[in-house]
């Protein structure tokens, strides 16, 4: 029997890898110094052990430790990324390019932008969930200040083709912004490589502790500069006052430190397990994989099981299996996924999603059990649905005049 | 948010799942619902023409736990029960025989719409005019 419950929900946060607890320990008891006391020892420990994490993490994504900017977790760097280029490049224009498939954290700052006076774009993706790259290239004036894509979707894990959209910002004259949440620490990401100007990531996406994160600001070629959205003791160089948390600060560079020696190891059996997981369940009449299979992360797999509901069909096996789903019923709103409608999605497929995210502690057997267990719920309850009834039966579904309410 | 007992018992032990001849003059069928949102329920009764009670109730839904335990019961409920009985059923006695939560009232709503809808497709096919909806 596989280990249970079976945790498949890591796009949503990760375990925290034990030997990065171990490296946090310390920090939290003797260790407590706060880094910006400049005149005792307490003080020096803690700036050092700051240090040195900040050169982990800035490792991980070919960046100079200069260049991160540590925050409470990538929500709050999406919003120091876009406020602050917003307000340090007001002088520039006023014109913000993003995508209807961005997580929340870039939708909603570019919305509240938007009142204040911001002319925001929302590209739109294809059935792949990328963006057009012309599209993009048109869509820039004069007056844009900033492109901000992510790198790879939270529910579909769909990589936009990175390289190639810094490529259009620079030749365009504006900034690139990537929020890489999902992307570092599970597939190489390299801010010089990948022409990133400023991106934001977190800590919890990568088996680090939750309540960290950072926003990289390039320093030179161009050199970015963004207005502090917290105003205090001017840490981190002016762009982020509050005392550092240092304990999560180190951990999450230790975090960093992991998924550079893990990654290759954790990706190769990772995928292996994604795959078998997919070809399992798409062995069920009418189950839909959503988002491209080729440009996608190696760990995330989204599927549409037609004519049965995702909130009804975790709960057959949630007592045992973790995962989310792209139905309204999971969410405060009524809405299904925006992410997977913007892929063209009908409601009722979006109703009927389920998301997988596996991790560096996901085993076989679980993978195995979970194939089982799903297909099983899945039958059943196609058993108890009207819709498989009819489809069954050969009634056209979109001809019936159903009573919305 | 936990399911309570109930709701999980009518899930994993759905009661009357099934189909009725829905072209059958002594059988209701009430459709109610959407894909687009989430859910759908297929209510049917099966009246005594003489003695006008619910002889049988079937159902099958497409929707989330708190749905298919709303349609579950209302079967259960509906057996034996006189039209007039049954048209009596409210959507709150669902929600609280099921502790259901304030965000899931709508499972309970869409139920009784079935049965009323169920009722009067029956009344339909008998010539009776449909009883209007008190709400």
């Amino acid at each position: 029997m596989p280990n249970f419950p079976i945790y498949l929900d890591n796009n949503a946060t990760t375990p925290m890898d034990p030997r990065v607890l171990e490296a946090m320990i310390p920090y939290f008891t003797e260790k407590f110094g706060n880094a910006a006391s400049r005149n005792h020892q307490f003080g020096w420990v803690a700036e050092e052990a700051v240090d040195y994490a900040r050169e982990q993490v800035a490792k991980l994504i070919g960046a100079d430790e200069k260049e991160i900017i540590f925050t409470s977790g990538a929500t709050e760097a999406d919003n120091l990324a876009i406020k602050g280029v917003y307000e340090m490049y007001a002088q520039k224009g006023n014109h913000i390019i993003t995508v209807t498939t961005e997580h929340k954290a870039v939708l909603d700052t570019c919305h509240h932008l938007e009142k204040q006076g911001a002319q925001i774009t929302y590209l739109k993706v294809n059935a792949e969930g990328l963006i057009d790259l012309t599209e993009l290239e048109n869509a820039i004036t004069d007056k844009t200040i900033l492109v901000a894509v992510m790198y790879a979707n939270n529910e579909v894990g769909v990589i936009q083709d990175v390289k190639k959209i810094s490529e259009i910002c620079h030749k365009k004259g504006t900034l690139f912004f990537t929020d890489a949440t999902q992307a570092v620490g599970k597939i190489p990401v390299d801010v010089i490589k990948d022409g990133i100007d400023l991106m934001a990531f977190s800590a919890h996406k990568m088996y680090g502790p939750k309540g960290v994160g950072a926003l990289y600001v390039r320093r030179k070629n161009p050199r970015v500069k963004v207005t502090a959205q917290m105003d205090g003791g001017g840490h981190e160089r002016g762009m982020r006052s509050g005392t550092l948390n240092v304990p999560s600060i180190v951990g999450f560079g230790k975090a960093c430190e992991i998924c550079m020696t893990d990654m290759e190891s954790d990706n190769a059996r990772i995928s292996v397990m994604r795959d078998k997981l997919e070809a399992g369940l798409t062995q069920l009449e009418e189950s839909y994989v959503n988002g491209s299979r080729e440009h996608r992360l190696p760990h995330v797999s989204n599927i549409s099981f037609k004519y049965v509901e995702g909130e009804g069909l975790m709960m057959g096996f949630n007592k045992n299996i973790a995962l989310s789903s792209g139905s309204a019923c999971t969410s405060a709103s009524l809405e299904p996924s925006y992410v997977l409608k913007a892929l063209g999605l009908g409601d009722d497929l979006a109703h009927s999603s389920l998301r997988f995210g596996l991790g560096r502690f996901t085993t076989d057997d679980q993978i195995d059990y979970t194939i089982k267990a799903i297909s099983e719920t899945v039958t059943k309850l196609r058993e108890l649905s009207p819709l498989w009834e009819m489809f069954k039966e050969g009634i056209d579904l979109n001809k019936i005049e159903w009573a919305h309410h | 948010m936990a399911y309570s007992e109930k709701v999980l018992d009518h899930y994993s032990n759905p009661k009357n799942v099934g189909t009725l001849d829905k072209n059958s003059n002594t059988v209701g069928t009430g459709l109610v619902g959407a894909p687009e949102c989430g859910d759908v329920m297929r209510l049917q009764i099966e009246v005594d023409p003489t003695t006008q009670l619910i002889t049988d109730a079937k159902f099958k839904t497409f929707g989330c736990g708190s749905a298919i335990a709303s349609s579950s019961l209302a079967t259960e409920w509906l057996k034996g029960k006189s039209i007039d009985e049954a048209m009596k059923i409210d959507n709150m006695d669902i929600v609280e025989e099921l502790a259901l939560p304030p965000v899931k009232i709508h499972c309970s709503v869409l139920a009784e719409d079935a049965i009323k809808s169920a009722i009067n497709d029956y009344r339909a096919k008998n010539g009776l005019a449909p009883i209007a909806d008190n709400h």
